[in-house]
């Protein structure tokens, strides 16, 4: 019996419930409150994000949003104009988030795209393929991992200007589109773990390691790709450093770049802080897209599977 | 030697493989004598980025580190001076404190919360839902986390002042008091990493053979005797690569401060990253940038390997 029927006499239960377990209730409790503090922060953002800047302070406590506006948005997009962005507590300077989301979506889509396949060539070699010095070699890109970006970001800055690629896409992608250490370790231990079965029997039919890598490999890859794609793409669309660095320019800059400029022209007195958080949603809803059609992929991805 | 222009695009690489695959291993002089110029093939895109972007930067970065170059000239060589002044630098030393302090504070929080949450996720909820929704604000870009935890945390109408002073208790300058901006910044990242890291630390415990527990409950181990006999050897190498990777990436925390605190206030939040793009890039000094840069590097070289030697990261006991 558990204990709320004492409390309340209900009708007879029609079904059998587990007993009351303490610890499970007090396990599910910190759970809850987990996801909570994960979760709720981005409805507060929304609400805020829908609010007018000036009932912000007024109604600082209210779940929904303080007079309901889209004017936010509108600000965020260009699309209100100077007086009214003012007038609602905007910095009325120019910004453009559309320009930023779309440079954002170039920036991460080639860089996906370029460093997962030249990553999955890699790590077919230092998976599968026997040569002198493999071990070594996948050690010393192993080691990249362990250069902070920082580190890089500075020659490779240089590098950028010398070549006269500064503020240009080609500059911004160039040092990821080649590989990221990452993917080549996670694509290794995939390939690891495979089983050398089909493989095998394609290589007695006389196939060879290309033939194998595209008609075997690959395919057989097609979900720990697709989700690398997944990590290396959301990884991208994060990237604040690097962009900042060399692509401080508006016609280049990306969404995160493009957030902390736009924060930091907030008015004199109080931040624009609706539009401050629809920018912000604007920014995280790329993701957000990716995360409701493919969260299963993504979280299943997490772990450290097959470390050996 | 093959060339990276002879590389098949995917669908290429379909239709008619076996000629080119022919032609590129005849060299194959049988198995034992190894796949070396097919593997050439395969790794030589990687090999370009390795090298123009990892490894040349590393030297160069290292070369820059005895130059003084504020971009225009050329890098004047000069030796250590660099260095001696640095280790003169109180701002280094500062950045170098209030790092450590972040680091501290931030892996601390962290790897105990994600522990605790991937043993109650182990426990009581395996569903993907719930795991989701602690991953979503890993999801979510740095510069994302501090602009949102900047408005609740607003001293004047952030949320959670508001509860904080329901709760009778005086406001708090979460961004604005020197006391509190680290650890502020800690916390901004504690959020945004504890639910991936409980994941990673979840998928260690699933990977754990349940026959294990079994036996363990048969020869009437207790649930303490359990976790402590077999999860926790057995957790072992994913815990110690969960807190390299996130000691490391800990040490580089930039993006929140950058959009926050900007150092401040004062120099409660010049952690060296910061510092380190302060003073190549607002004040042009690449050559005393890039000699924190070699420090900074030269730490997190040797946090990972006390790491790994000692915990025996690269080790599993489950073979």
């Amino acid at each position: 019996m558990t204990t709320t029927t004492s409390r309340a006499p209900l009708p007879a239960p029609a079904r059998r419930r587990r007993p009351f377990n303490p610890r499970r209730a007090g396990a599910w409790a910190l759970l809850v409150l987990a996801i909570a503090v994960s979760v709720l922060p981005f409805l507060w953002v929304l609400r805020t994000a829908l609010s007018t800047n000036g009932s912000l302070a007024s109604q600082s406590a209210s779940l929904l949003p303080a007079d309901f506006t889209f004017g936010a948005f509108l600000r965020v997009f260009g699309l209100q104009s100077p007086e009214d962005a003012i007038a609602e507590g905007g910095s009325g300077a120019a910004i453009d988030f559309w320009l930023y989301l779309r440079n954002s979506l170039i920036f991460s889509s080639i860089t996906t795209a370029g460093a997962v396949f030249f990553s999955a060539l890699a790590a077919y070699a230092f998976a599968r393929l026997r040569w002198r010095g493999r071990n070594f070699v996948f050690s010393l890109f192993l080691g990249t991992m362990l250069v902070p970006p920082i580190f890089t970001a500075l020659p490779n800055f240089l590098l950028i200007k010398n070549l006269d690629l500064l503020n240009t896409m080609l500059g911004m992608v160039l040092p990821y589109v080649f590989m990221t250490p990452f993917a080549i370790f996670f694509l290794r231990q995939f390939f690891l773990n495979m089983s050398r079965e089909v493989e095998e029997a394609a290589m007695l039919d006389g196939a060879k390691h290309l033939r194998i890598f595209f008609q075997i490999v690959l395919p057989n890859a097609a979900a720990p790709i697709a989700t690398l794609a997944l990590l290396t793409f959301i990884g991208q669309w994060n990237e604040y450093f690097w962009p900042l660095l060399v692509g401080s320019q508006e016609d280049v800059r990306v969404l995160q770049v493009g957030l902390g400029v736009f924060k930091s022209q907030s008015p004199q007195g109080a931040p624009d802080w609706s539009g401050l958080m629809a920018a912000t949603l604007v920014s995280a809803l790329p993701v957000l897209i990716l995360f409701a059609a493919f969260g299963k992929k993504i979280v299943n991805s997490i772990g450290f599977s097959g470390i050996k | 030697m093959t060339t990276i222009t002879k590389l098949p695009d995917p669908v290429a690489g379909g239709s008619k493989p076996q000629h080119r695959g022919k032609t590129l291993l005849r060299a194959g002089r049988g198995r034992r004598l190894g796949d070396l110029r097919i593997a050439l093939l395969f790794i030589a895109p990687a090999m370009i980025g390795f090298i123009f972007f990892y490894v040349v930067p590393t030297i160069r970065g290292v070369y820059l580190s005895f130059t003084e170059y504020n971009i225009l000239g050329d890098p004047e060589w000069v030796g250590l001076d660099n260095y001696t002044a640095i280790a003169q630098d109180p701002l280094f030393w500062n950045s170098l404190a209030v790092t450590g302090q972040y680091v501290l504070i931030n892996i601390a929080l962290q790897t105990a919360l994600a522990l605790g949450l991937a043993l109650l996720m182990h426990r009581v909820a395996k569903s993907t839902l719930i795991r989701g929704a602690l991953l979503l604000p890993y999801l979510m870009s740095n510069v994302i986390a501090a602009l949102l935890w900047f408005w609740m945390l607003d001293y004047q109408i952030g949320v959670v002042n508001q509860f904080i002073e329901w709760a009778g208790l005086p406001r708090v300058a979460f961004f604005g008091s020197e006391e509190w901006a680290i650890p502020t910044q800690a916390l901004i990242n504690t959020w945004r990493h504890m639910g991936y890291t409980a994941l990673l630390i979840f998928a260690g415990l699933q990977a754990i053979p349940g026959h294990l527990y079994e036996v363990a409950k048969l020869d009437g181990a207790s649930a303490f005797q359990t976790f402590r006999k077999i999860t926790i050897p057995l957790l072992r190498p994913v815990l110690v690569l969960v807190l390299v990777v996130t000691v490391i990436g800990s040490f580089q925390v930039f993006d929140t401060v950058a959009v926050t605190t900007q150092g401040g206030p004062v120099n409660a939040t010049r952690v060296i990253q910061y510092y380190i793009y302060q003073r190549a890039f607002t004040e042009s000094d690449f050559g005393y940038g890039s000699a924190i840069a070699v420090i900074l590097f030269l730490i997190l070289a040797l946090v990972a390997f006390i790491q790994m030697k000692f915990l025996k990261g690269n080790e599993s006991d489950l073979d």
